[in-house]
């Protein structure tokens, strides 16, 4: 691993993107950002513009409005830029998996590079999956 | 030539300052998270946040507006933060004397990154960022006349010193001027001036992370935003240098470099300290502040200076 990876992957800026949610993983991610968790310690800050983004963070099922400013959003990102996927409505679907305004569960409209389960996944579940995906790159 | 090249580059110029300011940065973080019971980040993040963005991510030109002014802002921003630095930091560490009037050149030299900021944010066509570099311009415009009179009331003090380094000449020879009672109030002026400057949280309505979304910052990504991020980091580190160069007694020589850092971590330390314990404030807030209750601290200090007090 280089030097550049290296950097990349002590200093992900995360750029949270709330589809339609349920509130709970929204909760969950910033549970992250307290005291008790605290991500800063791996270097980790939330961000408020998606273009000093490094992680995009999508949670909730993701209806056919948000489609279109899901796939805005990624295409204004800098990259090299890491997708996850969060909650069980983020990576299938969940229980809107069949719902009419249901527009496919994220990976089908960009590529994903983790997936965290739960509904809500805890937020030990979601630092383990951040730093997993730290080290694959 | 070749030596004041050295000096630009090297020592105390471009890469000693960016070093000692990402270090205070990293201070800075790290009593932040210490405030808020945090862990707070690693030692060299101040370092990966920056080479993260200057080698691996990419830029995006905006597709409205200027290109060319867009991506010059920040080299402009760099270039004045690392020419005051330099202007400060010889006389501080008794390398050169300077020439006569420097402290003027200081003054608008340090003016310098914050209107770049709103060159580069204006030049990007976002509207938050417009929102930004107005609200950045009204900032500019309440604190620079307290700066101003704060830098007019220590050459009043020193004796009619226009340069640098008589005025640290003359307060190693007599008592430093924090000492008295007017220094004490230009101290408190002085502080609430690097706030606004650094758009620390009292008066972070330029880059309001909350309703702007990093405002005067917004459009910037990659190599750019990198240099952005160290021309703040060089400020961080600069600016106390300059108010501990102003008021608290500059640099004996010898063992006192470590006595220049306690008196630099210090100032640094107040400044994150209010930054962790006061809310934003609004743009009309801010204005009045500086305009009416920090000019007249400042004007109180002045009277007493000519008393001599």
């Amino acid at each position: 691993m280089g030097f550049k990876d290296y950097c990349f992957r002590k200093s992900l800026w995360v750029f949270h993107f709330g589809g339609a949610s349920c509130n709970n993983c929204d909760i969950e991610i910033l549970d992250c950002l307290t005291p008790r968790h605290d991500l800063e310690r791996f270097g980790i800050l939330l961000v408020g513009s998606i273009r000093h983004a490094d992680v995009l963070l999508v949670n909730g099922s993701i209806n056919r409005r948000d489609k279109d400013r899901l796939l805005e959003l990624y295409h204004q990102a800098p990259k090299p830029l890491l997708v996850v996927a969060i909650g069980a409505c983020g990576c299938t679907g969940g229980i809107f998996a069949e719902g009419i305004p249901f527009a496919g569960p994220v990976d089908k409209i960009i590529p994903v590079d983790a997936y965290i389960p739960g509904c809500p996944p805890k937020p030990e579940a979601i630092i383990a999956g951040i730093i997993k995906l730290a080290g694959k790159r | 030539m070749a030596v004041n090249l050295l000096y630009f580059f090297i020592f105390p110029g471009l890469l000693f300052m960016a070093l000692v300011g990402g270090l205070l940065s990293w201070f800075d973080r790290k009593i932040t998270a210490r405030v808020q019971f945090r862990k707070g980040p690693p030692l060299l993040q101040p370092f990966y946040d920056f080479f993260k963005l200057l080698l691996v991510k990419e830029t995006i030109l905006p597709k409205q507006g200027s290109a060319f002014v867009f991506l010059l802002a920040p080299v402009l921003a760099l270039f004045g933060a690392t020419m005051a630095g330099l202007f400060i930091l010889l006389p501080l560490f008794n390398i050169e004397t300077g020439f006569r009037g420097d402290i003027i050149v200081i003054f608008y030299l340090l003016t310098l990154p914050s209107f770049s900021y709103i060159i580069g944010a204006l030049a990007s066509g976002n509207p938050l960022g417009a929102v930004g570099a107005s609200r950045e311009m009204k900032l500019i415009i309440s604190y620079e006349l307290t700066f101003l009179l704060l830098v007019a009331a220590v050459i009043m003090k020193s004796g009619q010193q226009f340069d640098l380094d008589s005025v640290i000449a003359a307060q190693q020879s007599a008592t430093p001027f924090i000492g008295s009672i007017s220094g004490v109030l230009l101290f408190i002026a002085g502080v609430f001036c690097i706030q606004a400057k650094l758009a620390l949280v009292p008066f972070d309505m330029p880059e309001a992370e909350a309703e702007l979304a990093s405002g005067i910052y917004i459009e910037y990504s990659g190599p750019p935003y990198a240099m952005i991020k160290l021309a703040k980091y060089i400020m961080l580190f600069i600016l106390p240098a300059f108010l501990v160069a102003l008021l608290m007694n500059g640099m004996n020589p010898g063992i006192n470099i470590v006595w220049l850092i306690l008196k630099i971590l210090g100032v640094v330390l107040l400044l994150t300290l209010i930054r962790n314990t006061n809310p934003r404030v609004k743009i009309k807030q801010a204005s009045r502040f500086f305009l009416v209750w920090m000019n007249l601290l400042v004007v109180v200090a002045i009277v007493l200076i000519a008393l001599g007090l």
